[in-house]
Parts: C-alpha cells; sequence; structure tokens
C-alpha cells in the first residue's frame, strides 16, 4: 500500500463549489457530510419521537391515529439506527480512523464517495414510506415496527415496498463502509503503527465493520423473501403456503441483534480514548479489551433468538439462547470495569466528554442488569414486549450509543473545527440531556412491569402518570438538541483557537497519531508515512 | 463547589431511583399480584434479579463516585502513569469474567426449575382452551365441550375506567384446575398476556404454542394484546374471570345450551321480520363490526371505510353479503363466514343497510346467507 502513498500529488487546496462534496474523495469531507446527515436524521428521528410522546401524554387518541402512530414508531426506529447512530458513527471513522493510523485517506476513496452518497437517497426512500399514506390508494401504511414481521408486513401497502428498497440501499452502502473501513485499517497503517498500537476506537470499528460485513446481507435477503412473498405468489413466510412467519423473525434477529453491537462498538471505541485523556493516565488494560470487543463480537452473533423467547422454541434452545445471553454481560463488565480503573488513581478533570464518558459508565451499566433480567427466559415472559423493554433498550442505546457519539463529537470537535466549543454550553447540553433522559426513560420500567404493551398508542389510565412523566422528560430531552445543534454551529464558526492537542492528556489517552497534525488538519494528511516512536 | 454537589445530586437521585423497584411495590411500580404458580415463581426471579441488579447499581455508583471524589486533578492529584503495568494492571481482566460468571450462574440456575415447568408439555390438562388471536378480537374455544367465545373490546361509554382493558365476553375459567392454552392466530402475530395466571407464547398463524396455569383465586384478571398486529393493536384486551369449578359447571351448562338454542333458531327455515332482523343486527354489528367501522357506522377516515352512505351497504345486496361473509383481501377486512352463523349475517347485513340514513329497506332473511354459502 505504501505505493499509493507515494503517487498523492494532490494540491492542498480542496475543489470549490459542489463538485468538492458531490465528487468528493477525501475522507475529512464525505466524514463531514455523514456527520451532517446525522445531525439531520437526529432531527427527523427526533421530531417522530416528539409526536410519539405528544399523542400518548394523554389517554385517548388526540394528534395521530393508530397506523399513523404505528409508522411513526416503526420510523423512529429505522431513522434513528440507519439514519443516526451509524452514520455519525461511520462519519467520525471517516474523519479519524486514517489520521490515527497515519494514513493519507481511506483504502478505497471512490467506494467511500458512493457508500454515503446512497445514504440520502435510501432516506428518502424511507420517508417516502411514511408519507406516502397520505396518498390515497396506497393501501394500509406500515403499521408493524421497525422489525416489520409478516405476516402484518405483507398485509401493508405501498410503503412496506419503499422500506423494503430503503433497507436494501442502507445495507449496500454500510457494507461498503464497512468493507472501506476495515480494509485501511488492515492495509493502510503507517509503518510501525502494529494493530496493537491502535487507538481503542480504531479496534472497535474493526468489530464493527466485521460484523456489517457478515449481517447485513442476511437482512437484505430477509427482506428481498419478504418481497418476493408480497408480489411474486411465494410463501417464504406463510404458513398456509408451507412458509414460516418465524423464519423471518431469525433471518431479521440475526442481523438484528449484532446490529445493537454495530450500534454500541463505535462509541465504546469513544470512551477508550476520552476517559484516559481526562484521566491523564495509560487505558487500563488495552489487550483484554481488545481481546474481548472480540469475544463479544462473537458471541453477539450467536445469541439473536433471546429477542424471539416466546415463539415457542424448545427446552434446550431456550437455555442455550438464555446461558449464552447471560454471558455477554462477561465482556460488558470487562469494559465497565476497565473503564473505571482508568480513572483509578488519575488525575480526572470534567470537560463535557468526559461528564458524559462517567454518565455512560452509570446509565450503560443500569441497561446492562435490565439486559440480564430480561435475559432469564421464565421472566422474559413477562417482560417481553411491555415497556419495560422499551426503557432497556433506550438505556442501552441512548447511552451506550448516541452519548458516547456526543462524547466524541465534544472531543473531537476542537479538532475538526480548529476552534474551541463553548465549555460552560456544553456542560449545560450535558446536565440537560442527562437529566431529562431519566426522566424520559426511567419511568417506562414500571409501566412495563405494571403491564403496558409497547406500541400501543392508547392505554388505559391507570397507566397516565408514568406517561406523562415520560412524555415531559422527553418534551426536554428533544428540546436539548436544539442547544446541541447551536453549540456545534457557534464552534464551527468560530471561538478559541484549538491547539494541536486541545487537550491536556490528548496523546496519552489515544496513542494515535491525530495530534501530530495541526487543528484543524491540513486537506491531505500524511502525503508521507508518518514515524512511530 | 458546585460541580461537585450536582455530580452527588445525580448520583443520589439514581440511586433512589433504583430503591423505589423494590420497596414501594404497592402503587403499581411492579408486577401485579401473581395467582398461580408459574407466574408466581417468574414473579420471585424477577424480584432475585432486581435485588441482584439493584446492589450491582449500588456497588457501580458507589465505586464511580469514590473514584471520582479521590482522584481529580482540582484536589492536587498526580495520574499514576504506571498503574496499568503492575500486578494488578495485568491479572485484573481474569477477576471480572470470574466475578460475573459466579452471578450469571446464580441467576441462570435459579431459573431453570420454572423454564422446565413452562415447557413441561407431559401433565394431562383439566381443561384444554384455544386461544386464536384476530384482527382485533379473542375468539376462546373450549376444546372439551364444544363452546365457542367471541371476546371484543368494550367501548368506552360501558367500559369507564377499564376502558382498553375490558371485553364483553371474558374467558370464564374454573379455579384449582390444572388449564391448557393453545395459542394461534387467524391472519398475524398476537400474544395473549394475562400477568396474574399466564406468561406470553406468541399467536402465530399455523403454529400452536401452548401454555399452562393453574388459578388459584377467584377474581377478574385483565391483559391485553402484546405482540403488534395493526391498525387495533392497542384494543384487543383480555379479561379472564376466575370462578370456582362448581360455578364454572354451571356457567358451562348454561352456556351449551344458550349455543344450542341459538344454533337451532339459525338453522331453522324460519322468515324474520326486518324490526326483529334489524335490532339482532344492531348488537352484533356493535360487537363485532364497531371497533373499526364504529357505532356511528362512520368509519376512521383514511383507515376504515364509513358504513353510512357506501356503496357496498346501499348496493348491490349480493355484493354485501360475499364481502361479509369472505371479507376482502388486502385489507383488514376479515371473512365473518366462519364466525357468525347465517342468522346472525342475515341481521348484521340488514342492520347495515338500514341504518345511519341508509333506508334501503332491504330485509336479508338467514336462507339467503345458506344460498349464498354454497
Amino acid at each position: 500500500m505504501s505505493a499509493v502513498i507515494h503517487e498523492d500529488h494532490h494540491h492542498d487546496e480542496p475543489p470549490r463549489g459542489f463538485k468538492r462534496w458531490l465528487y468528493s474523495t477525501n475522507h475529512k469531507d464525505i466524514g463531514t457530510m455523514y456527520l451532517i446527515f446525522a445531525l439531520v436524521m437526529l432531527f427527523v428521528g427526533g421530531a417522530m419521537a416528539m409526536l410519539i410522546r405528544a399523542e400518548l401524554f394523554l389517554p385517548g387518541l388526540q394528534i395521530v391515529n393508530p397506523d399513523l402512530y404505528n409508522n411513526l414508531v416503526t420510523d423512529h426506529a429505522l431513522v434513528m439506527i440507519f439514519g443516526m447512530v451509524m452514520p455519525a458513527a461511520a462519519g467520525m471513522a471517516n474523519w479519524m480512523i486514517p489520521m490515527m493510523i497515519g494514513a493519507p485517506d481511506m483504502a478505497l476513496p471512490r467506494m467511500n464517495n458512493m457508500s454515503f452518497w446512497l445514504l440520502p437517497a435510501a432516506a428518502i426512500l424511507l420517508l417516502a414510506s411514511l408519507f406516502v399514506q397520505f396518498i390515497p390508494g396506497t393501501g394500509v401504511p406500515v403499521n408493524t415496527g421497525w422489525t416489520i414481521y409478516p405476516p402484518l408486513s405483507v398485509q401493508v401497502g405501498l410503503g412496506m415496498d419503499l422500506l423494503i428498497f430503503s433497507v436494501h440501499l442502507l445495507g449496500i452502502s454500510s457494507i461498503m463502509a464497512s468493507i472501506n473501513i476495515v480494509t485501511t485499517i488492515l492495509n493502510m497503517r503507517a509503518p510501525g503503527m502494529t494493530m496493537m498500537k491502535m487507538p481503542l476506537f480504531c479496534w472497535a470499528w474493526f468489530f464493527t465493520g466485521l460484523l456489517l460485513i457478515i449481517v447485513m446481507p442476511v437482512l437484505a435477503g430477509g427482506v428481498t423473501m419478504l418481497l418476493f412473498d408480497r408480489h411474486f405468489g411465494t410463501s417464504f413466510f406463510d404458513a398456509a403456503g408451507g412458509g414460516d412467519p418465524v423464519l423471518f423473525q431469525h433471518l431479521f434477529w440475526f442481523f438484528g441483534h449484532p446490529e445493537v453491537y454495530v450500534l454500541l462498538l463505535p462509541s465504546i471505541g469513544v470512551l477508550g480514548l476520552v476517559i484516559p485523556t481526562f484521566s491523564r493516565k495509560p487505558l487500563f488494560g488495552y489487550k483484554p479489551l481488545v481481546y474481548f470487543m472480540g469475544f463479544l463480537f462473537a458471541l453477539g452473533l450467536v445469541v439473536w433468538a433471546h429477542h424471539q423467547y416466546t415463539i415457542g422454541m424448545s427446552l434446550g434452545v431456550t437455555t442455550y439462547f438464555m446461558i449464552g445471553t447471560i454471558l455477554i454481560s462477561i465482556p460488558i463488565g470487562l469494559m465497565i470495569f476497565n473503564f473505571i480503573f482508568t480513572m483509578w488513581r488519575g488525575s480526572i478533570t470534567f470537560e463535557t466528554p468526559m461528564l458524559f464518558a462517567i454518565a455512560i459508565i452509570l446509565m450503560f451499566s443500569f441497561a446492562g442488569v435490565t439486559g440480564v433480567m430480561l435475559a432469564v427466559v421464565p421472566a422474559d415472559l413477562q417482560y417481553h414486549d411491555t415497556y419495560f423493554v422499551v426503557a432497556h433498550f433506550h438505556y442501552a442505546l441512548i447511552p451506550g450509543a448516541v452519548f458516547g457519539l456526543y462524547a466524541g463529537v465534544f472531543y473531537w470537535l476542537p479538532k475538526w473545527t480548529g476552534h474551541m466549543y463553548d465549555e460552560k454550553l456544553g456542560k449545560i447540553f450535558f446536565w440537560w440531556t442527562t437529566l431529562s433522559f431519566n426522566l424520559t426513560f426511567f419511568p417506562q420500567h414500571f409501566s412495563g412491569l405494571a403491564g403496558m404493551p409497547r406500541r400501543i398508542v392508547d392505554y388505559n389510565i391507570q397507566y397516565v402518570e408514568f406517561n406523562q412523566i415520560s412524555s415531559i422528560g422527553a418534551f426536554a430531552f428533544g428540546l436539548s438538541h436544539l442547544l446541541f445543534l447551536y453549540i456545534i454551529i457557534k464552534t464551527v464558526k468560530g471561538g478559541e483557537k484549538a491547539a494541536d492537542k486541545p487537550w491536556e492528556g490528548a496523546q496519552i489517552g489515544t496513542p494515535g497519531l491525530e495530534w501530530t497534525l495541526p487543528s484543524p488538519p491540513p486537506f491531505h494528511s500524511f502525503t508521507t508515512p508518518p514515524k512511530i516512536q | 463547589m458546585s460541580k461537585s454537589r450536582m455530580i452527588l445530586a445525580i448520583t443520589a437521585s439514581l440511586m433512589l431511583g433504583l430503591f423505589a423497584n423494590p420497596a414501594v411495590a404497592d402503587y403499581a411500580l411492579n408486577f401485579p399480584e401473581p395467582v398461580a404458580p408459574l407466574p408466581q415463581q417468574m414473579y420471585d426471579l424477577h424480584m432475585l434479579t432486581t435485588k441482584i441488579a439493584t446492589i450491582i447499581m449500588v456497588v457501580v455508583i458507589g465505586f464511580v463516585a469514590y473514584v471520582l471524589f479521590t482522584f481529580r486533578k482540582s484536589k492536587g492529584y498526580e495520574a499514576d502513569q504506571n498503574f496499568h503495568k503492575g500486578a494488578f494492571g495485568t491479572w485484573s481482566w481474569m477477576l471480572v469474567p470470574v466475578i460475573v460468571l459466579g452471578i450469571d450462574l446464580t441467576i441462570a440456575g435459579s431459573a431453570t426449575s420454572a423454564l422446565e415447568e413452562v415447557e413441561d408439555y407431559s401433565k394431562k390438562a383439566d381443561l384444554t382452551v384455544k386461544v386464536i388471536g384476530s384482527q382485533w378480537k379473542w375468539t376462546y374455544e373450549y376444546m372439551d365441550d364444544g363452546i365457542r367465545i367471541v371476546s371484543n373490546m368494550l367501548p368506552k361509554e360501558k367500559a369507564g375506567d377499564n376502558y382498553l382493558r375490558a371485553v364483553d365476553n371474558p374467558l370464564v375459567l374454573p379455579t384449582n384446575r390444572r388449564i391448557r392454552f393453545l395459542h394461534t392466530a387467524s391472519d398475524v402475530l398476537h400474544a395473549w398476556w394475562v400477568p396474574q395466571i399466564v406468561y406470553k407464547k406468541d399467536s402465530i398463524p399455523g403454529y400452536i404454542n401452548e401454555t399452562w396455569t393453574n388459578i388459584e383465586k377467584e377474581g377478574t384478571y385483565r391483559g391485553q394484546c402484546a405482540e403488534i398486529c395493526g391498525t387495533g393493536h392497542a384494543f384487543m384486551p383480555i379479561v379472564v374471570e376466575a370462578v370456582s369449578p362448581e360455578k364454572f359447571e354451571a356457567w358451562k351448562a348454561e352456556k351449551l345450551q344458550v349455543a344450542q338454542a341459538a344454533a337451532a333458531e339459525a338453522s331453522a327455515d324460519k322468515t324474520w321480520s326486518k324490526d326483529e332482523l334489524y335490532s339482532r343486527g344492531e348488537g352484533i354489528y356493535n360487537t363485532n363490526c364497531s371497533g373499526c367501522h364504529q357505532v356511528s357506522g362512520k368509519g376512521m377516515p383514511g383507515v376504515f371505510p364509513a358504513l353510512a352512505g357506501s356503496k357496498i351497504a346501499t348496493g348491490d345486496i349480493a355484493a354485501h353479503i360475499n364481502i361479509v361473509l369472505n371479507g376482502k383481501s388486502g385489507t383488514a377486512m376479515a371473512a365473518w363466514g366462519a364466525q357468525l352463523n347465517n342468522l346472525e349475517i342475515a341481521a348484521v347485513i340488514t342492520y347495515e343497510r338500514n341504518a345511519w340514513g341508509n333506508n334501503t329497506g332491504d330485509v336479508v332473511q338467514p336462507a339467503d346467507i345458506k344460498s349464498a354459502r354454497q
């Protein structure tokens, strides 16, 4: 790969106008586009969540009809997963991984361009699947939830076809992005940057990429079979035609469970940089963290049916999935343990990224213990499909994935823009989001235990109090993101000049090469391979 | 310092929130009281894991709080750059799997007996009920007695505070009998769940899933459909009336008599007057059809078509009979042919053709339905 590096004769000035973005093969520009796309989708998915919580504020039907409600529930999940968390994580990978490992760019820059530009197309299809219901004659709206289980998804009208095509595009996009990142990590490291010297973020994305390459084709196959059942007379999932509705669930969750780690691992990688930086002390147990991430990667691929405990599996199969699922607490426990011991005997300061990191340790541990509760099959036969599950996975995904990304944004904004963000506003944003997040989702554990099923548009009056607390929390949580947007715009426009190493402990935090570059880094970094001490 | 006070505040509120769960279990913070052995075991498991979870969280939060208060730069603490290289740094990774595995195996071990009982189908049941989920109601078939109950949601006016948790015909079950439920569905996935007496197993078209219970206490137990099943998912409540075995036998005998009388009435070649059919049809419509088409016959715009003034309810009678008997594929309209007898279908069609200003004056007789079925 060194040949690629020597052939680099580009000008250092970026091209002007829209061509810079449309034809871009520059990892920083593509990373920026990924991040902006994710930010836009954060507000789209957030608006859907606000509508959902507004409808649930009072019992009865006030704002949306049942089908539109179910459609919003479906699209909130898909937009947040495929439109927000994954592109944001991919944007960070694009920006940071080449700089961390001393590469001039991603290994496959043109494919990088394509994997980004498929996303807006997919997003348009996905939003079209929501809005098509307002055109008469397009059949039942997508009222299935993001799991799109047949036979319900076969009843749905045109919206489901648009959604299936959108999932195809999203799948192609993430497979290409993953191949690109894995290839970059394997082939583009500067001489002396061994795999075991890489920042944890690179390792996290390495496993994320491998997971996506393995599971995305299965989802694509599953939804294609669904498309055939809908239009071409096949009966893959229709019992009346000799098919099996449960088969789709297995295909979906073979993708869906590893997907949880796809969302989670990049944020764990960010924590692996943020916590040492602000503890001013090297990461505790780097090697075990890498190996246990590998263990998590392998285990994550073989426990999918814990999402389907209620389908009626045999005792042996159920027991296997229960034990496998409970074992996930080992790698997760080790991560929490090592992050706490990274802070142990450190010299801790509390900048915004660190505050998020600490909150993640606590709240993600909480998601972990409710996860173990849910893994216990007999108890899950009661928890299953209630708000307890909704609360659990929001505790896993918002701190575990989204807050990790926020930590990354604040951690790297100085590097990306060359300006320091407003620390005071950052801290206000942290406390605002964290408190309102807990206000939103903590009560949902109780409404779930009291018997409120998920995905219902209207509920019995016994659940009113918890739903109102939840809705108020959600509105505050949603509103806090306007501040987030304001902080980002303010930092992009100006602010205190950021040093090459904007954090005192930056070089301790990440052994990578990104801090050897100026802030912001030049359009083309590392035109000759850097030296590693 | 304000920073430390804020950290203290969030730590305290998190811990309070956690303790709130087992401590004040009365105000619908926890599962409702189980009244059957298996839900009781599940409840105990849930309480065990909740306690373990609380202890773990207290330890983690306490430890993190200690770390944050002790090792801060503002207190002049210098970082120990070699901490991760010592013996603890090298070998501590073995600690976590050992501790966590110990907790994990404790939990998994305590779950096995309940799990084996859930999956134990060898014992003979005293009573078997087939539970069929369909969009959006439950049908119960007492397999040994030939009794069939269709259970629809009660409208708000009748249900009051139990709206969305109340039905017209509850499932009646005896106490202290081993009851087996066979779960299936006629259209899409559903899940029958009454937390106090029986856990969830999905109702899947083409599958028969099995759960069992033994209700120990008389009473009314409520639940809801737990698996998303489309537009009416929120509107499929479940109510079980548990009565003593003697009362149950009496109820069964009465139910059988009524069912026989209704069957005899429907198969008799009697010609009914318009008023008789209309008033019967109104009752049948309000239990079976108003969930979607509404009591007012106006439907739900964009979701369920109106019947008031509709082409089908005011046009060709044969087409109207056909859609009620066979449903309409690709829509939520179900086929009622197997669920209602000839008299009931004739009555409901007569009602629909004459109510809400659909003054067609048409009268549909059971004999018409009988010939349409052939």
